[in-house]
């Protein structure tokens, strides 16, 4: 304790704000007590401010037969829904203002080592000694920035969204413990403390899909989300204990230290990452563990930008920066990595062209996108991987915030009429940007900036990633490595291409669901159209922040050749991953001849402007019809729209022979037969027949007692004689 | 953290080597004994002022809480003063302070559930609140005794105090029935003990713990006949105080017919005391003999952790249940013991803090829920518990879940489960095999401890069941408080084993400095 007292005195930081990061979990935390104990508040009365509290013409039933769907709240509004609307959000303002001060006292400071905070022993036994350990440095301090920011942007956006929940308070109860959860997540000092965070925003993510769990559907896509991140966290735990069995330590800062002790490229190491990366794969839906995201859908729409796009499912980029010391050292799990992302991100991307449901688009757009910031990290570009974290953040937030906006308005619009068609499907909106405009506007831009259309943030880090990966085809650790067979520059030149892909895919699919919500004819029907309009302005402020965010959220990296101010981020990120970063370019700057480096950002804005072209010029929304007129889809359509039947095919492959394996054989046969029979029952038996034998000597005679006693003396006395 | 450092260094400050043969010092030495002697006289006269009768009764109780927690004070005083002794009849170190917390903690639980049980079995004894005073008097001499005598003298403090207490509720037949049992089988098993102490001091010349460790390390006694039956006698009047098999048969007929408060008393307690004194003695007069004594050790160790798993899982009646589970976990601790390193006291003491909130919440809970004609001792009467007082349900599930040792959810218990296990095999001759059958022996155990928690969540509740009595405060307090404990140390147990590690010091007597030290357990 005192060694490291001693050692934290010479920091930069000790004795700055950053003394008191634990007060950036601890906000959320105290949100969550306080409204978790209002949710305990059973009153609610209808909301006076909604209108439609009066004259509710559909009951229930109406709702019910909407099956996964969102939106089908009771008009009920708690009785503390003032207090929670105050709490909820100023936590997490609070937070992110904290964040904000130890961050500009970063911003002189020139801090080279992690500044870690211990608040006291946890576990201390045999050689494992875990402080409960924060940890600021510049990789943590973005995060945390990105987390307490959207968070709070998207917890206001909540105030609007869910005012008139029964369950409001239990909904920002949830929402306060999952960015407790993020906090610890990402500001933990050393992997077990991680694991906290990865399990409790997996609980909190699990809580909030099934938020409206008396829907079957509802509590049935948590189950997954939380059964699909178990396979993942296998692969966490068991690359724990592989860096424990082989380090002896499981701090940040020893692990990169001493990373280089496991040998570069041995077989230990490329374990401990591809293990690793089961664990991202899980918690940042990549295949094959993508299928629990688009499900997470169900859970409300705020939750899904908030966990489902711009924190929680990007942990596992997190991890792998994280780990970029390991990662650097086996070019097999880093190109595996990348190589999986890539694949991710071409075919969620090819799933998303023929959804109609708006957020599932989204989501399989997030995914796609998720796929993108892998290949960023995998090969070996961590600050590039985490710029398109961060602006991923802004532009999907926005998106899907947006979309909780259009959905809002659709359900409240079928709410008044009594209709129960579908409020998420696009073919039931069109022609929206009339009645919606700053919704309108807003989306355009976030889906220029997903698109790579410049000069919005989307651009300039899909184009980092992109740039990256061709940089390394030649002179990098990775292109001299192979991966199974295949020479690692052949496998970077074919992820580039998947890449690019992607990128034209995204283009695409994301002008299409622009089309069809916005553009067009309006089809949501003639009594509905009247009470279409814009949501209230707490919903529409939090969308203007982001947009301003997603426009110029670029500038925070812009690219080299743009002169002095580029690269900040890059620069700013490199005591934490930049060692790792040149170890795989052979410790030098990974640079492109400018000429090289323009034509590969010609190339891609000429692959995003040709996306988003074809699109228009193919969809017709006028031709669309509302959702129960559509004819079936055939061919390929028909099996995109069923997401290439992975689902099915999970399940036949799979869940089911495993539940059938587990009936059969595990349940009939070796539980009942011969665990419950064999071994309980019959051990039951003989333990309890030796147990009578003993009762049966406790016959309450004091002389039977004392003549055992008397035995006992002599026996005790035989085993002295005889040592 | 700079806080603690601060106390740290007044500790170092404060912490001086008393002089026991001086009157003064000596009586510092003794300050939380005489504060509680003082106080429990003082009480007593209050007791008898005044006619019986049931608000007199809860004067006297609360005015004896008041005592013991004074006494406690003066415990955590001495503890953060942190002084040493010179040669003494009393030790003066961490293990004692540590050990007299955890009697006065069960003290003050056993007379506020006594407060609720007498109420309401109409037992209106002023009398038994200082008893179970004067019997922790005898607990707390016992944990400090460095001389045989001060112990033999801590022991029948205690163990006659304890007698009446069991034959507390005049009107009940068992309970009589199990204070005379008790009462003639204890004097037989001080026959023993008395003449173990004789024969050591016949082959030894001394009484004192160090002096006789001192001897024994530098004449090597280890073959003298007299010195090792003593040592045996001296083993089989502690295994008779700690209800260690084959001398427990007095126990699940003692725990059954005593008032329910003292029975918990009587499990945590008065079985710690017993094991606080024997590791003493073990450890620091007969250490350098660890080769004589293990072998008896071992087997009991063995022989107690079934015959208590066993025999529980026959029991229908909970009271009887946990008699013979607390005879387990005597057979648990035994195995630590029969480790003897100085790890032991440490995770002995962690045990013993965990075991006893475990089992007092557990009578706490048959307390709350029995009345005057229906007792409500049987497993039956837990059927379906759930439904009717979920926060009973839940903290008894606890209860169970800590004394079987599950992690997270038995909080404090799988942690003490765990040190003993580590102190087993980390010690200079590794238990292995005791450790495999103590793993086994818990997994008997979860035979009944998981019983009580399935029917009290599975079972439908019988619909001829009497309605359940209100909760008394007390009970409720204890109950309540003993889970919180439990879990905020299961997950967090680092206070605890910091707490605990004062019990580290405890270790074989030196020789005088011209001879050799003797390692431990070759």
């Amino acid at each position: 304790m005192l060694l490291q007292e001693a050692a934290g005195a010479a920091h930069p930081l000790s004795g700055t704000l950053a003394e008191w990061i634990w007060l950036v979990p601890a906000l959320p935390f105290l949100g969550f007590v306080v409204n978790g104990l209002l949710s305990l508040v059973p009153a609610t009365h209808l909301g006076p401010a909604d209108p439609s509290a009066a004259g509710h013409e559909h009951g229930q039933a109406g709702h019910e037969d909407r099956g996964a769907h969102d939106d089908h709240h009771h008009v009920t509004r708690h009785r503390n829904a003032g207090i929670v609307s105050l709490v909820g959000p100023a936590v997490l303002g609070l937070a992110f203002a904290l964040t904000a001060a130890i961050f500009i006292g970063m911003l002189g400071a020139h801090a080279e080592a992690p500044f870690v905070r211990t608040l006291f022993p946890w576990i201390v036994t045999g050689d494992l000694t875990l402080n409960a350990a924060l940890q600021v440095d510049q990789l943590s301090i973005v995060m945390t920035m990105v987390v307490t920011g959207v968070g709070f942007l998207i917890h206001v956006f909540s105030v609007g969204y869910m005012q008139d929940d029964p369950g409001y308070p239990r909904y920002f109860a949830y929402l306060n413990l999952f960015v407790f959860f993020m906090l610890v997540l990402v500001l933990g000092a050393s992997y077990p403390v991680m694991f906290v965070g990865w399990e409790g925003v997996g609980l909190c993510s699990y809580l909030l899909i099934g938020f409206w769990f008396t829907d079957k559907a509802n509590a049935d896509a948590g189950k997954k989300a939380f059964v699909m991140n178990r396979i993942g966290d296998f692969g966490f735990l068991v690359a724990m204990f592989l860096l424990f069995a082989n380090l002896g330590t499981l701090d940040f800062a020893a692990v990169s230290g001493r990373a280089a002790e496991l040998g570069e490229g041995g077989a230990v190491i490329t374990a401990i990452g591809l293990f690793f990366f089961l664990g991202c794969a899980g918690k940042s839906a990549q295949i094959p563990l993508y299928t629990w995201l688009p499900d997470a859908m169900a859970g409300p729409t705020p939750v899904s930008a908030l966990i489902h796009a711009a924190t929680m499912v990007t942990a596992g980029v997190y991890l792998v920066a994280r780990s970029a010391a390991i990662f650097s050292l086996t070019p097999v799990a880093s190109l595996t990595v990348a190589l999986v992302g890539a694949i991710t991100a071409l075919f969620a991307a090819t799933i998303g062209l023929k959804q109609w449901d708006i957020k599932k688009v989204l989501a399989y757009s997030t995914v796609s996108q998720l796929g993108y910031m892998f290949i960023g990290v995998g090969v070996g570009a961590y600050s590039a991987g985490v710029f398109h974290l961060v602006t991923h953040a802004f532009f999907k937030a926005l998106l899907f915030l947006g979309s909780g906006s259009v959905i809002f308005a659709m359900h409240r619009a079928f709410h008044h009429t009594g209709s129960h068609a579908d409020a998420q499907d696009m073919r039931n909106m069109g022609g929206l940007r009339r009645f919606m405009p700053w919704t309108f506007g807003l989306m355009w831009i976030a889906t220029l900036a997903i698109a790579g259309i410049p000069p919005l943030s989307g651009f300039f880090s899909k184009d980092e990633i992109l740039a990256s990966v061709f940089a390394r085809t030649s002179h990098s650790t990775l292109a001299e490595a192979s991966w199974a067979g295949i020479p690692g520059s052949a496998l970077l030149m074919l992820i580039y291409v998947l890449g690019l892909a992607a990128a034209l895919l995204t283009a695409v699919y994301m002008t299409r669901m622009m089309l069809y919500t916005f553009h067009g004819p309006n089809r949501s029907g003639d009594a509905e159209r009247s009470h279409l309009a814009e949501a209230p302005w707490i919903m529409t402020i939090p969308l203007a922040v982001l947009g301003v965010l997603s426009a110029t959220g670029g500038l925070i990296n812009l690219p080299a050749f743009l002169g002095a101010p580029a690269q900040k981020l890059h620069h700013w990120l490199e005591p934490v991953t930049g060692a790792a970063s040149m170890h795989i370019t052979h410790g030098e700057e990974a640079h492109l001849a400018l000429g090289t480096e323009m034509a590969l950002i010609a190339l891609a804005v000429a692959i995003a402007v040709a996306g988003m072209a074809y699109a228009y010029a193919r969809l017709k929304p006028a031709a669309l019809v509302p959702k129960d007129q559509s004819p079936a889809a055939h061919g390929i359509e028909r099996v995109l729209e069923h997401k290439y039947y992975v689902d099915e095919i999970y399940d036949r492959t799979i869940v089911r022979p495993v539940v059938a394996l587990s009936r059969r054989v595990l349940w009939r046969g070796m539980d009942t037969g011969l665990i419950d029979g064999l071994f309980v029952n019959g051990s039951a038996y003989f333990m309890r027949s030796l147990g009578w034998m003993g009762a049966r000597l406790q016959s309450g005679q004091v002389g039977t007692y004392a003549w055992v006693l008397v035995i006992g003396v002599l026996a005790v006395l035989g085993a002295f004689s005889l040592s | 953290m700079r806080l603690l450092a601060l106390a740290g260094f007044a500790q170092v400050e404060a912490g001086r080597t008393l002089d026991l043969s001086d009157p003064a010092s000596l009586s510092f030495a003794i300050m939380p004994e005489l504060v509680l002697c003082a106080g429990a006289m003082v009480m007593l006269l209050v007791a008898a002022w005044r006619p019986e009768g049931a608000a007199h009764s809860r004067r006297v109780a609360l005015g004896s809480m008041v005592v013991a927690l004074l006494s406690l004070v003066a415990v955590l005083f001495m503890q953060w003063q942190g002084h040493a002794a010179g040669p003494g009849p009393i030790a003066v170190d961490g293990f004692r302070w540590s050990s007299d917390v955890v009697f006065l903690l069960a003290t003050v639980i056993a007379i506020g559930l006594s407060m609720d049980y007498n109420t309401r079995e109409g037992i209106n004894a002023p009398e038994s609140h200082v008893l179970v005073l004067l019997a922790t008097v005898g607990m707390m001499v016992m944990a400090g005794a460095r001389d045989l005598m001060v112990l033999f003298l801590g022991i029948e403090t205690m163990s006659v105090a304890v007698y009446v207490l069991v034959g507390m509720n005049r009107r009940s037949a068992r309970s009589a029935e199990g204070a005379l049992k008790y009462f003639l089988l204890g004097a037989f098993s001080t026959a023993f003990l008395l003449y173990g102490i004789a024969l050591v001091f016949g082959a030894t010349g001394s009484t004192n713990l160090s002096v006789i460790g001192g001897r024994i390390g530098a004449l090597s006694m280890g073959d003298s006949p007299m010195l090792l039956v003593g040592i045996a006698l001296l083993l089989v009047g502690f295994a008779f105080k700690l209800a260690a098999a084959p001398f427990h048969m007095w126990a699940p007929d003692v725990y059954e017919g005593a008032p329910t408060p003292i029975t918990a008393y009587m499990a945590a307690a008065v079985k710690a005391a017993a094991f606080a004194a024997f590791l003493r003695v073990f450890i620091e007069a007969f250490g350098h003999l660890y080769e004589s004594w293990h072998a008896a050790m071992w087997w009991l160790a063995a022989l107690t952790m079934f015959a208590g798993n066993l025999i529980a899982l026959q029991q229908r009646n909970l009271k009887r249940m946990l008699a013979y589970s607390s005879i387990g976990h005597t057979g648990f601790l035994l195995v630590a013991a029969t480790a003897a390193t100085s790890q032991v006291a440490g995770a002995f003491l962690f045990y013993l803090l965990a075991y006893t909130l475990a089992t007092m919440g557990a009578f706490a809970v048959i307390i709350a829920l029995g009345t005057g004609e229906h007792p409500r001792e049987r497993v039956e009467d837990y059927h379906g518990l759930w439904t009717e007082k979920p926060g009973i349900a839940i903290a008894m599930a606890v209860f169970m879940l800590a004394m079987l040792g599950f992690p997270v959810f038995g909080g404090m218990g799988f942690f003490a489960k765990w040190y003993v296990l580590q102190a087993a095999l980390d010690a200079a001759a590794p238990q292995f095999r005791l450790a495999i059958m103590l793993v086994l022996a818990t997994t008997i155990s979860a035979g009944y401890y998981l019983y009580v928690v399935m029917v009290m969540f599975m079972k439908p509740r019988p619909e001829q069941a009497t309605p359940l009595p209100v909760v008394g405060v007390m009970s409720r307090a204890v109950i309540y408080a003993a889970v919180v404990v439990l879990l905020a140390f299961g997950v967090f147990p680092d206070p605890v084993v910091r707490w605990s590690r004062n019990g580290t010091e405890l270790r074989p007597a030196m020789p005088p400095a011209a001879a050799l030290p003797v390692p431990l357990g070759r």
